[in-house]
C-alpha cells in the first residue's frame, strides 16, 4: 500500500508539472460544453430557397409568404423561370426550388388538387431531406388552411372534410432541443479520451523512454504501476466530470433529473472499464506512434457507432450489432436516461450490468495480454 | 555472486535465418556459462552486438532465456525473481529515470520503491552524490552527460545493492568522467559489492578484475586482463610514419605479414618469427613511406580480441 501510494504520488507530481495537461483538465470541459451543445445540432436552418412561380396568383402568393414566415427558410429569390433556379442551385444561392405551376391557383378551386414541384439539391443530404420534408409539411398546412376556407366560403363541395391535426408531444426534453440530448453523450466522449487513452499513452511513453525497465527491476509488482498510472486520471476523469455537471447546469440549467449518484456510480463503472481498454492499447503498442494510432482507429469506430451521432435503431443491422458491443453505447444510453428521464437504478439495471461486464471483460484481457508481452 | 549455466537466447528469425542473442552458434545444449565471485569487478568486453545487453537483461529479470540456468547469489532468475529485484541494481544502457523530475526527486522515488530513504543510504552513495547535490534541484532531463551517469548510478545504488549490473556505463562519457566512474567502482567493490559491467571500450578492460571477451554470443576468453595479455603468442609490431592510411594496404601486400590493424596514430600488425624490423622497414622505404619506426610492443586487451577473433575465422 505505501509502494502505491509512492507511485500515484510521483504521478501527480508528473502531470500537474506537465505544461498541458492541468490547463486541460480545467478547459477540456469547460470548452466541450460550452462550445460543442451548439455546433453539433441536428436542426437544418436558414434553408435558401428559390421560388419559380409560374402562377403568381393570390395562391400562390400566400404560399410564398407562409415559406417565407417560417423559421427554417429564408426566400432567396422568386423568379418566373426554372433554369434561373438552377443557376441558383448551382452557385450555391439555394438550397431548394419550389415551383409553382401555372394553373395553380385554377386547380385548386376547381378540382381541389394543386401540383407545385420540390427540387433539392442533395450534395449536403441532410440539408436536402430534411428541407424537403420541413417544406411538404408547410405544403400540407397551407393545404390545410385552403381546405377549410373554400368550405367556408360557400363553394360547393360534395364532401364533408375531417381534419385531423396531430399535436406532438416530446417527452423528457420537451422542446425537442438538441442541446439537452447531445450533453450527456459529450460528456461520455470527454470522459472516453481522458480515462481511455491518457492513461495508455502514459504507459507507452514510459516504455518508449526506457523508465519501465527501471520500475521493472525493482520490487513494484505489475498490479501496483498500473494502478498508479490508472488512478490518477481516474480521479482526473472525475473532476471533469464534475466541472461539466456544474457548467451545464449553470449554463443551460439542465441538471441531471435522476441526482447524481447513480450518474457518478455508472461512471465509475464505465472509467473502469475503458481505462481496461486503454491498457489494452498499451500492452500491444510499443511506441507512442502506434499507441495513438491504435487509439485513434478504435475511438472513431466506437465514436461513430456508439448512437452519438446517429441513432442506433436505424443503423443496419451488422452496425447495430458493433453498436451492442460498444461500451460507449451503454454509458451513452445511461447518461441520457439519467439525465434526462431521471431514471433510477432500477431503471438503468441492464445497460448498467453490460457496462459492468465490459469492465471486468477488457480488464481481464488486459492483465492476461500483459503478462504475455512481458515476463 | 553471479552463476551462469549453459545460458542461450536466440533471437533467430526463420525468414532471414540469421542468429542473433547469446549461445547460438554451437550446437544446442552449450550456451554460455560464467562464474562471478563476491566482490568482484568483472567486465564484459565485445562490439555492439555481441549479445551483452542480452546477457545483462536476463541476469536483471528483464529478458527470460530459452533454456540453461543463472544465479545471482543463492536466487534463480527465473523462480525468485522477486528476490532477485531486490538485491540488484541495474543501470540499462539508456539512460532510463524520469527526465521530469528533479535529481533529488528521482533518488527519493527510487528510495521510497526500494522502501528506504536517502539519509539511511547516504554515506552509501556520499561519494557520487555529492558531485551532483549542487544540482539538486534540476530536472534529470536538463544535466549532462556525465550528471546523468552520476545519478542513475546513485539510483541504482540506493538500496545498498549486492549485486550492480551495469551495462554500457561509459558510452557517450567524457574521458576524465569516465575515470571518475571506474574509480567510483573500485571503491563500492571494496566494500564487498559485486559488479557486471560490460563496454566496447577495450581500453577499460584493464580496471576489471577479469573480463570476458565476447563476440557474436559467445564469450571467447574468460581470464584476468594480465593472463589474456600473456596468452597472446604472436609477434606484435607497431609502425608509424607519413601517409599511414594508403602504407596499410601496403603492409598488408607483404607476404610476411599476417594481420594489420590500424590504431589511431599507428598500425599493429603481427608477422612471421623470421621477418626483421629492417626488411619491413626497407620494404616501405622503397614503397617511398617517408620517417618510418618500427617497434616491440605489449599487447593490449584490443590486440588479444582481434587475434581471437581472427583465430576462430
Amino acid at each position: 500500500m505505501g509502494t502505491l501510494k509512492f507511485l500515484i504520488e510521483k504521478e501527480f507530481k508528473q502531470t500537474l508539472r506537465n505544461s498541458i495537461i492541468p490547463k486541460l483538465i480545467i478547459g477540456y470541459p469547460i470548452m466541450v460544453m460550452l462550445i460543442f451543445p451548439w455546433a453539433i445540432n441536428f436542426e437544418v436552418k436558414n434553408i435558401k430557397v428559390s421560388v419559380v412561380d409560374h402562377n403568381n396568383s393570390v395562391y400562390s402568393q400566400r404560399l410564398i409568404q407562409k415559406v417565407d414566415a417560417s423559421k427554417y427558410f429564408i426566400i432567396n429569390n422568386i423568379t418566373s423561370s426554372y433554369n434561373e433556379a438552377m443557376i441558383d442551385i448551382e452557385k450555391n444561392h439555394a438550397d431548394i426550388i419550389l415551383e409553382i405551376q401555372p394553373s395553380f391557383d385554377k386547380n385548386i378551386v376547381k378540382s381541389k388538387r394543386a401540383d407545385v414541384m420540390l427540387s433539392a439539391n442533395s450534395v449536403n443530404g441532410t440539408r436536402g431531406l430534411l428541407g424537403n420534408a420541413y417544406l411538404s409539411q408547410i405544403l400540407n398546412d397551407y393545404s390545410a388552411e385552403l381546405r377549410s376556407e373554400l368550405a367556408h366560403t360557400g363553394v360547393p363541395s360534395r364532401q364533408k372534410m375531417s381534419f385531423i391535426s396531430t399535436i406532438p408531444q416530446y417527452k423528457f426534453n420537451k422542446n425537442l432541443d438538441y442541446k439537452v440530448f447531445m450533453i450527456p453523450a459529450l460528456m461520455v466522449m470527454m470522459v472516453t479520451l481522458i480515462c481511455g487513452i491518457l492513461p495508455a499513452l502514459n504507459i507507452v511513453s514510459e516504455k518508449e523512454n526506457g523508465t519501465i525497465q527501471q520500475i521493472n527491476v525493482t520490487p513494484v509488482n505489475k498490479y501496483q504501476f498500473i494502478l498508479a498510472k490508472l488512478i490518477p486520471y481516474w480521479i482526473i476523469g472525475f473532476i471533469i466530470l464534475s466541472i461539466a455537471f456544474v457548467v451545464v447546469g449553470l449554463l443551460y440549467g439542465i441538471w441531471p433529473a435522476g441526482g447524481f449518484l447513480p450518474l457518478y456510480v455508472s461512471s465509475l463503472i464505465f472509467i473502469i472499464g475503458i481505462s481496461g481498454f486503454g491498457l489494452i492499447i498499451s500492452n500491444y503498442s510499443a511506441t507512442l506512434q502506434q499507441a495513438m494510432f491504435l487509439a485513434f482507429f478504435f475511438i472513431l469506430i466506437i465514436i461513430l457507432l456508439s448512437g452519438l451521432f446517429t441513432p442506433i435503431a436505424s443503423m443496419p443491422k451488422w452496425a447495430q450489432i458493433v453498436a451492442h458491443s460498444n461500451p460507449l453505447s451503454y454509458f451513452m444510453e445511461i447518461m441520457r436516461m439519467i439525465y434526462l428521464k431521471g431514471s433510477s437504478y432500477s431503471g438503468i439495471a441492464a445497460p448498467l450490468l453490460s457496462l459492468l461486464g465490459f469492465a471486468v471483460g477488457f480488464n481481464m484481457w488486459a492483465v492476461l495480454s500483459y503478462s504475455k508481452s512481458n515476463n | 555472486m553471479i552463476e551462469v549455466k549453459n545460458l542461450r537466447k536466440n533471437y533467430h528469425s526463420p525468414k532471414s535465418g540469421k542468429y542473433a542473442g547469446i549461445g547460438t552458434k554451437d550446437n544446442l545444449e552449450k550456451g554460455i556459462s560464467l562464474s562471478v565471485p563476491k566482490g568482484e569487478v568483472f567486465g564484459v568486453i565485445g562490439p555492439d552486438g555481441a549479445g551483452k545487453t542480452t546477457l545483462f537483461r536476463i541476469l536483471a529479470t528483464l529478458l527470460l532465456a530459452d533454456s540453461g540456468e543463472a544465479r545471482l547469489s543463492k536466487w534463480n532468475v527465473v523462480d525468485d525473481y522477486k528476490e532477485i529485484r531486490k538485491i540488484i541494481g541495474y543501470m540499462p544502457g539508456r539512460f532510463s529515470l524520469y527526465m521530469d523530475m528533479s535529481v533529488e526527486e528521482n533518488l527519493e522515488f527510487f528510495a521510497t520503491v526500494f522502501d528506504t530513504t536517502i539519509e539511511e543510504n547516504y554515506e552509501f552513495i556520499k561519494d557520487i552524490y555529492q558531485q551532483i547535490e549542487p544540482f539538486k534541484k534540476r530536472r534529470a532531463g536538463a544535466l549532462s552527460g556525465g550528471m546523468k551517469q552520476k545519478l542513475a548510478l546513485s539510483c541504482a545504488l540506493i538500496h545498498q545493492p549486492e549485486v550492480l549490473i551495469l551495462d554500457e556505463p561509459t558510452t557517450g562519457v567524457d574521458p576524465v568522467s569516465r575515470k571518475e566512474f571506474w574509480d567510483m567502482l573500485s571503491k563500492l567493490k571494496e566494500g564487498g559489492m559485486t559488479i557486471l559491467v560490460s563496454t566496447a571500450y577495450m581500453d577499460e578492460a584493464t580496471r576489471c578484475d577479469r573480463i570476458a571477451l565476447m563476440r557474436e554470443g559467445e564469450f571467447i576468453a574468460i581470464d584476468t586482463p594480465a593472463n589474456i595479455i600473456a596468452d597472446y603468442k604472436q609477434t606484435l609490431w607497431s609502425v608509424k610514419g607519413d601517409n599511414l592510411s594508403s602504407m596499410l594496404a601496403d603492409i598488408r601486400d607483404f607476404p610476411q605479414v599476417q594481420t594489420s590493424f590500424a590504431f589511431g596514430d599507428e598500425h599493429h600488425i603481427t608477422v612471421d618469427q623470421n621477418l626483421t624490423k629492417s626488411e619491413l622497414s626497407n620494404y616501405l622505404s622503397d614503397k617511398g613511406y617517408a620517417n618510418v619506426s618500427i617497434d616491440d610492443i605489449t599487447p593490449t586487451v584490443e590486440d588479444c580480441f582481434l587475434a581471437l577473433t581472427n583465430e576462430e575465422n
